[in-house]
């Protein structure tokens, strides 16, 4: 995913002046096209987040379109309160793009875990919160989110994420691209595990349960249109995400079914629990540790869908 | 009152409305917003390339209250140069009123960023210096800071990185008034030597009297100085600076004046009431 965002920000770059690129010194080789363009529009702002989103903010008052770059927690949490004055509170059009989004760095430990971003981002005033589901949805995200008025956060994976889409969809922020069509369950993925969640589907399928995939790449603000016609068509919604349960999609589609009359649904939130991962191991192990495998997914979904029955039958 | 003819006078006549203000809106940070009058009407009367009738030029300089709290002073002298009416600060803190205590972005014309949690301005200003670069603009950006100010990591981040992109045009000054909330400010963090801290930087620093009038048009009008790097300003300052009773006591970080303060106050500047 960080490939194809290097790559669509160059080729923004090209024909956008606004567009500038700041990174929180990481990304080595991966900017070399981009600087090599575009020297006078690339910053390393080293390792001083807060400095970098307030810079942006300041280039943003100047009519240029600034794009933050740099680890999930150290573009999110680190410099919280940037983002909430410097960008959120002026309503400025800054990109900040997260790079590793859930356990993507798991060997690096929990400094380097991202499980709360979207909690935090989601909650600021009009930040947009967008988490691409593979590389193809990130070129579309980059675009969407460098035309918006306001600030925007997008939540990417690493490297080597396998592709979901063949082509590029068509990337509306706000609209979830439903990648798997199906007739008893639907699961809402969001972000970097996207392809786990499709597996998931297929898994079901090979047991029998029909299940809709979509990706729902934008967290805020919410499809509400998908939300509707999928709680009313199905027993059984379950959001997927490498993010806590608390306060991520599956927190917001809970907040989101509250608001709501007659919903005969039951939501069932997948994600990670509400606790740090301490020991070591890569991205796959983290999976592991917490069920967001393919079966462990499928696992939740059934026993959600269970429970499901259980209830409608008594 | 007579229309004010030397910048004296206006940086008198500021401070007489701040101690009403505060009484009037029942506002605290009276002695913050009186320790940096001089350097604010330095700017606005002398140092800054600014058009009231064009607040949103391009090409404008800008300054930057970092210290959010002495909002007051930057209202009253955008007012009195002319950028909104001078009838407006009347409204100062009143339900519903845009001249809030500290500045909501663009509140009133010439208020250029929204500040009160501190060390947001430097950086915000050094992204401004950026992408005054790359635009090819010439202005400069001039960021007010307040000495407690400079606790906060963000300052020196910016610190660090403005000389390392040699942002000449921009200015940081420093209101040394030698006080924060709750104690000296050379006592609660190890602030002095504040500007060997800003040379070793890498910024062109420089120390004035921050209410000698003159040493302070001096000294902004130096922006850019010739040495390639941002201008630190490190402007020396007695908190609650006009009004004797005021002066160097950190009580009027929160205290607010009586009426009958007021009158003494507006006495003391030769103001009528």
């Amino acid at each position: 995913m960080r490939n194809a965002f290097a790559e669509e920000i160059a080729r923004l770059a090209a024909t956008d002046e606004r567009i500038a690129l700041l990174s929180g010194d990481i990304g080595n080789r991966l900017f070399d096209p981009y600087k090599a363009q575009f020297p006078e529009r690339f910053f390393n702002c080293g390792v001083a987040e807060a400095n970098l989103i307030g810079t942006g903010a300041g280039m943003a008052m100047c009519g240029m379109r600034p794009v933050g770059y740099t680890i999930v927690p150290f573009i999110t949490t680190r410099c919280l309160e940037q983002i909430r004055v410097d960008l959120c509170y002026h309503r400025l059009p800054m990109v900040i793009v997260g790079v590793g989004g859930g356990m993507s760095y798991a060997s690096l430990g929990a400094t380097h875990h991202s499980c709360e971003d979207i909690a935090f981002m989601r909650v600021l005033p009009g930040m947009t919160v967008i988490c691409p589901g593979d590389s193809h949805e990130v070129r579309g995200a980059v675009r969407a989110a460098l035309q918006l008025d306001g600030p925007s956060y997008i939540r990417i994976g690493k490297k080597g994420e396998p592709l979901v889409h063949e082509t590029e969809p068509d990337f509306k922020i706000g609209k979830g691209i439903v990648v798997r069509e199906g007739t008893d369950v639907c699961l809402l993925a969001t972000g970097n595990i996207l392809p786990v969640a499709v597996e998931a589907g297929e898994a079901l399928a090979a047991q029998g349960v029909s299940a809709r995939v979509v990706s729902f790449h934008t967290v805020k603000p919410l499809d509400d249109a998908l939300l509707r016609e999928s709680f009313e068509r199905f027993r059984v919604v379950a959001t997927v995400e490498e993010h806590s349960v608390l306060g991520g999609l599956g927190g917001s589609v809970a907040e989101w079914m509250t608001d709501q009359q007659n919903v005969r649904a039951r939501l069932c939130r997948i994600g990670t629990p509400d606790e740090f991962l301490h020991v070591a191991g890569e991205q796959e192990y983290a999976r592991e540790c917490w069920n967001l495998t393919t079966k462990g997914i499928a696992e939740q979904t059934l026993r959600a869908l269970g429970a499901s029955s259980d209830r409608s039958s008594r | 009152m007579p229309a004010p003819t030397t910048l004296e006078h206006v940086a008198r006549r500021i401070r007489g409305k701040l101690v009403e203000m505060s009484h009037h809106a029942g506002t605290p940070h009276l002695g913050s917003s009186l320790s940096c009058v001089d350097i604010v009407a330095s700017s606005y009367w002398s140092a800054l390339n600014i058009d009231p009738q064009r607040p949103d030029d391009p090409d404008r300089d800008r300054f930057i209250l970092s210290k959010g709290h002495a909002a007051p002073a930057l209202y009253t002298a955008l007012a009195f140069r002319g950028f909104f009416p001078e009838d407006q600060l009347e409204t100062f803190g009143e339900p519903g009123s845009v001249l809030a205590e500290q500045p909501s972005p663009g509140c009133v014309p010439g208020v250029e960023a929204a500040t009160g949690s501190l060390g947001h301005g430097l950086p915000i200003g050094v992204g401004i210096a950026i992408a005054g670069r790359i635009q090819r603009r010439s202005r400069r950006t001039f960021v007010l800071m307040s000495d407690g100010e400079c606790n906060e990591g963000s300052v020196w981040e910016a610190a660090m990185f403005a000389p390392a992109q040699r942002l000449d045009r921009l200015a940081v000054m420093v209101d040394y008034n030698k006080w924060q909330a709750t104690g000296r400010s050379d006592e609660v963090m190890a602030l002095s030597p504040l500007k060997d801290k800003w040379e070793a930087f890498g910024w062109s620093a420089y120390e004035v009297d921050g209410h000698d009038l003159d040493a302070l048009c001096d000294a902004l009008g130096r922006v850019p100085d010739g040495s390639g790097k941002p201008v630190a300003i490190i402007a020396h300052t007695v908190k609650g600076k006009g009004v004797s009773f005021m002066e160097d006591d950190n009580n009027w970080h929160y205290r607010i004046p009586t009426a009958e303060e007021v009158r003494q106050a507006r006495d003391e500047l030769g103001l009528s009431h």
